[in-house]
């Protein structure tokens, strides 16, 4: 299980494929279904066009929230490991801003897991996103729904 | 002694400044700790807040050297 905020742009397939390569290893030949999201900025939102964008978290929190979403996922379902990582600072269009993976037997889990952490990263764990708009800098006041 | 507040986000645009730090008094809470900082203005509708990094209600007590924070509704992800 790994859990990242990252302050730098990262690049989702790379790091899937290190995490799995090293998954090889250890649970080879116990996961049948893999479940992947990886969320990344648009250039414009509610209907403004977006230059850029801000991602604000609470240092200590976020993680621990994170992590007990993670534990969470893991009492709920049969999963057999989990990759989350989560940008922080500053984005531009077209970034990574989240990849979360999922390893699980079956297909079911995998899907639900990776589904119920990303709902927890949409509305509980404490991140904000400031918008660059031509009117200038603006929050985000809600997430879309799911 | 005191507990230390924090601000986030839009929240602490709109207060100018992002933290405080109030001396504890018998059977403080959360809204008590809103309350004496800011008299003059209401917690805004949807406010989240969290004590030592873990959500907690407004009626929820408050002790030493905790670490009280208020901020808006999150949009991670």
């Amino acid at each position: 299980m790994n859990i990242e905020l990252r302050a730098a742009p990262f690049e989702p397939l790379v790091e899937l494929a290190r995490y799995q390569s090293g998954l090889d290893e250890s649970q080879s030949g116990q996961y049948g279904a893999t479940a992947i999201l990886i969320g990344t900025m648009r250039d414009a939102n509610d209907g403004a066009t977006v230059s850029s964008l801000t991602l604000e978290h609470y240092p200590g929190m976020t993680e621990r929230y994170l992590q007990r979403s993670v534990a969470s996922a893991f009492q709920q379902w049969p999963l057999l490991d989990v990759l989350l990582i989560h940008r922080v600072g500053a984005l531009q269009p077209n970034d990574p801003m989240v990849l979360v993976a999922v390893w699980a037997a079956h297909r079911a889990a995998a899907f639900a897991g990776c589904r119920f952490l990303m709902e927890e990263l949409k509305s509980n764990a404490p991140f904000w996103k400031r918008e660059d708009t031509a009117a200038g800098p603006r929050w985000v006041e809600h997430n879309t729904p799911g | 002694m005191a507990v230390q507040i924090k601000y986030f986000a839009s929240l602490r645009d709109r207060l100018g400044r992002a933290g405080d730090r109030l001396e504890v008094v018998d059977g403080l809470t959360v809204a008590g700790v809103w309350a004496t900082l800011w008299p003059d203005t209401p917690l805004p509708p949807n406010t989240l807040t969290a004590v030592n990094l873990d959500y907690a209600d407004l009626a929820q007590p408050v002790a030493d050297g905790d670490e009280v924070a208020f901020f808006p509704p999150v949009t991670g992800g």
